[in-house]
């Protein structure tokens, strides 16, 4: 799934950038790297975008560029 | 043989995959995540402090979100009118009164001649004192407390929580911070556009800060609708309209702001929108001393500055137009005249027009400038000075001067509103705007535009009222 | 554009920072007596450091804590746009220090970076200071790296420990030291702790004649891996007086428009002199 699919309050683990380039580049100086372990914190209250927990600081990421980011969720 | 070097890379680059870029960034994350991995013990470590977790729920919250926003922003702001009030007043008797007082006692010992006195005392000294005793006090109060909300770490929210409505807007999610500055100053706004990185949305956060309304235009707002807007319901309303006649055109202003916003994204500045990046902060408790002394060092000394620069010349121009004149009348009078017209058309009248016009280094002069251009041409025996900006007593008198003698009507306060919304932006912004496009032709564009919507939106007020008689 | 900005103080004042100052509340206590402020008259310096940092990690506060002045820190990333210079004295030597803007990388993906690099390639500073956020350095480490690549002339500061501590987050400073080889000062630049030993690090990095080699990262793909080795020895070849040709030939491999230019104009071996203020 990707990672505008999961869940508030979900935990999840990234494996693959679905980008390339210079919007690749952001997210993994956002923490965004295969392995990273997410954590849906927060919507914002019109919907989008989303706070996501990434290595200890709070990130966020439109709904667009969250479907590029390929996630396992995590079993609860 | 430096292209030699180029070469050969090209050449290796050919040999190996192309995503090769993106390998060599990863290895070295990958790298990075290792060693903070062995250096770093979060075994004590909540994911995020409880504190930081509870406020933010409240903080972005589908209703309190909103209503937390409201409160703090509409505090911040009572804060700044209300506070300044008094401080303003002490420092418009100080500077204003006696202060001019002084000036004119001590050029008349030395024996200055009428026009040096006129030029600089009434001119010059007294458009000056004047900016400063009505922008500082507001201002003193505005940034500190704006400041406390950035450092506190509450600004990156505000920006999460509007996010959407700017990007349909096609804008950058952090436009909503810069038109938050915006409202204590349309120069600090725009400066403040620099942490959007893409030039195109740059630009839009630029071009719109103009309507965000800022501190030197709130007093026209407020007056006009305390004393036009206010009036006309009985006087148990009378503060709540006048405060929801403000407020309307605020939210006018927002909504102006996403609707320029979306035209220029969709037109002239078509592009990509750029990634997006935000991060919100964890909340820091604000040290409010250390605060106060840098925000009253690092902008309210700053924009002080550069608005007393520019008033001292206004203040120059102002005492001209009124004392120089050809014909059988002051220039001033012959502007009037002339822009007369056109302020017709707009529903409002050639005095305004050209204290718009002589006041373009700063909104704050505007009402003195009108009430002094008003005195001086509408009923010469009125007592003022020509060019002489007087020293204003109640709210109700500038009313009844405005209406008795200038012909004002409310259609003239309603359009007077707008057009404190909508016209260009004081010359220090543009000066700023300038600065950092490092464009004429944007500089001209964010000038021109709002001063186009202005003509046509108080040009059709005016038109339907008169129409509807 | 080089900031001018007030400064307050003059040089080798004997006494710690006045009273009421930023730095009231320092732990300055005996190294202050070392500390001073200086303008930016060029004649009173020996030494520049550049400060380099992720947005939002209190770089800005390490430079007013520096430098004395007062430039408005908020709390939100990328804040600090214009490069802002200071100076200060310490030990008797004049220090000027150039604030960097807020950047996660030196990969010139915005303009930012591309300000930042070419500080730290063509300005050569005797020091640079990277400036990382405790609480959070599995974010900071990356431009850590990229800086040591370029350079061993380098100190970290491991800013915001008294939040890292708030947050339970403890970071093993020898270890990190060791493994970046390079000094790592825990700071609290908001309270003034960690100053002194700040700099004492800036101040050993900046006299030692015998600085570390940039850090070579390996690649585990053997065939960039060969065409770095190739690529970084003709680099040397050309531009013998280069440190860090290993980064270099990385970045021509991946098509750096700003390091071909350099290579072109033959302007990336003209690093003899500090020009940190001519750069961006």
């Amino acid at each position: 799934m990707t990672l505008d699919e999961l869940p508030r309050g979900d935990r999840a683990v990234v494996t693959a950038l679905d980008i390339r380039g210079g919007a690749r580049r952001r997210l993994m100086d956002l923490g965004l790297l295969p392995g990273s372990a997410v954590h849906a914190e927060m919507t914002s209250p019109l919907g989008d975008p989303t706070a996501y927990e990434i290595r200890g600081a709070l990130v966020v990421l439109r709904r667009e560029q969250a479907r590029a980011v390929h996630v396992e969720p995590e079993g609860r | 043989m430096s292209t030699d070097l180029l070469e050969e890379a090209a050449r290796l680059r050919r040999g190996l995959p192309d995503d090769v870029g993106d390998r060599i960034v990863e290895s070295l994350y990958t790298d990075a995540t290792r060693l903070a991995e062995t250096s770093v013990d979060r075994d004590g470590a909540a994911s995020r402090l409880t504190v930081d977790r509870a406020l933010d729920r409240v903080l972005t919250h589908r209703v309190w979100g909103f209503v937390a926003m409201g409160v703090l922003f509409f505090a911040v702001f009572w804060f700044t009118i209300a506070g300044a009030a008094v401080p303003s007043d002490l420092l418009y008797v100080l500077l204003v009164e006696n202060g001019h007082a002084w000036l004119l006692d001590g050029f008349a010992a030395v024996g200055a001649p009428w026009w040096v006195t006129g030029l600089l005392v009434d001119g010059v000294y007294l458009a000056t004192a004047w900016v400063i005793a009505v922008m500082l006090p507001p201002m003193a109060i505005f940034f500190p407390l704006f400041t406390l909300l950035e450092d506190f770490g509450y600004l990156p929210r505000v920006a999460f929580n509007l996010d959407r409505l700017f990007a349909r807007a096609g804008a950058h999610g952090k436009q909503s911070l810069t038109m938050m500055m915006g409202y204590g100053c349309n120069a600090a706004g725009v400066t403040a556009t620099r942490i959007i990185d893409s030039r195109r949305e740059r630009l839009i956060a630029v071009i719109t800060n103009n309507f965000s309304i800022c501190n030197g235009r709130w007093p026209t707002l407020i007056l006009m609708g305390t004393i036009f807007v206010g009036a006309v319901v009985p006087p148990a309303l009378a503060g709540f309209v006048a405060a929801g006649a403000v407020v309307a055109v605020v939210i006018l202003g927002i909504g102006v702001t996403l609707a320029v916003s979306w035209a220029l994204s969709r037109t002239v500045l078509r592009g990509e929108s750029s990634v997006y990046s935000l991060e919100l902060p964890p909340y820091r408790p604000p040290r409010i001393l250390r605060t106060l002394w840098t925000s009253i060092i690092d902008r309210t000394l700053k924009v002080l500055r550069r608005a007393v620069v520019m008033a001292a010349p206004a203040g120059a121009v102002i005492w001209l137009v009124g004392n120089v004149h050809l014909g059988d009348a002051s220039v001033a009078a012959h502007l009037v005249t002339a822009l007369g017209p056109i302020g017709w058309v707009m529903g409002l009248n050639g005095v305004i027009l050209l204290a718009y016009l002589v006041a373009v280094p700063a909104n704050e002069i505007i009402i003195p400038t009108i009430v002094m251009l008003t005195l001086t041409l509408g009923a010469p025996a009125a007592g003022a000075a020509p060019g002489v900006m007087l020293e204003l007593g109640d709210d109700a008198q500038i009313g009844t001067v405005l209406v008795t003698t200038g012909g004002w009507t409310l259609l003239t306060a309603v359009n007077l509103m707008i057009f404190t919304l909508l016209h260009h932006p004081c010359s220090t912004t543009v000066l700023t705007i300038w600065h950092e496009t490092r464009s004429v032709r944007w500089t001209a564009v964010a000038t021109l535009l709002p001063l186009a919507l202005g003509f046509v939106v108080c040009a059709s007020v005016a038109g339907v009222v008169r129409a509807l008689g | 554009m080089a900031t001018p900005l007030p400064t307050p103080g003059v040089g080798r004042t004997p006494e710690p920072p006045d009273a009421g100052g930023a730095c009231a509340s320092c732990a300055l206590a005996p190294e202050a007596t070392r500390l001073a402020r200086l303008g930016l008259d060029p004649g009173r310096y020996s030494h520049v450091v550049a400060l380099a940092g992720n947005p939002n990690t209190g770089k800005s506060t390490v430079f007013n804590a520096l430098t004395g002045l007062r430039q408005h820190v908020g709390n939100w990333a990328g804040k600090t746009v214009a490069r802002a210079e200071g100076g200060f004295s310490y030990g008797g030597v004049g220090y000027r220090i150039v604030d960097l803007p807020g950047t996660y990388s030196l990969l010139s993906a915005s303009a930012d970076e591309d300000v930042a690099r070419d500080v730290l390639l063509f300005g050569r500073p005797d020091v640079t200071v990277v400036v990382v956020d405790a609480t959070r350095l599995e974010r900071n480490l990356p431009l850590v790296l990229q800086v040591r690549q370029i350079t061993g002339r380098v100190v970290v500061a491991l800013n915001l420990v008294d939040e890292a501590r708030r947050h339970g987050i403890t970071v093993d400073v020898r270890h990190l030291a060791r493994e970046l080889g390079v000094p790592v000062v825990a700071t609290a630049a908001r309270r003034g702790e960690g100053l002194p030993d700040l700099l004492a690090a800036i101040e050993q990095v900046a006299t030692t004649d015998d600085p570390p080699a940039p850090l070579r990262l390996v690649h585990h793909d053997p065939e960039l891996e060969r065409a770095v080795a190739t690529l970084a020895d003709q680099v040397a070849a050309r531009f013998p007086s280069l440190p860090n040709t290993r980064w270099v030939a990385l970045r021509l491999l991946e098509g750096d428009p700003g390091i071909e230019a350099a290579v072109r104009d033959g302007s990336l071996g003209d690093q003899a002199a500090p020009t940190v203020g001519a750069a961006g």
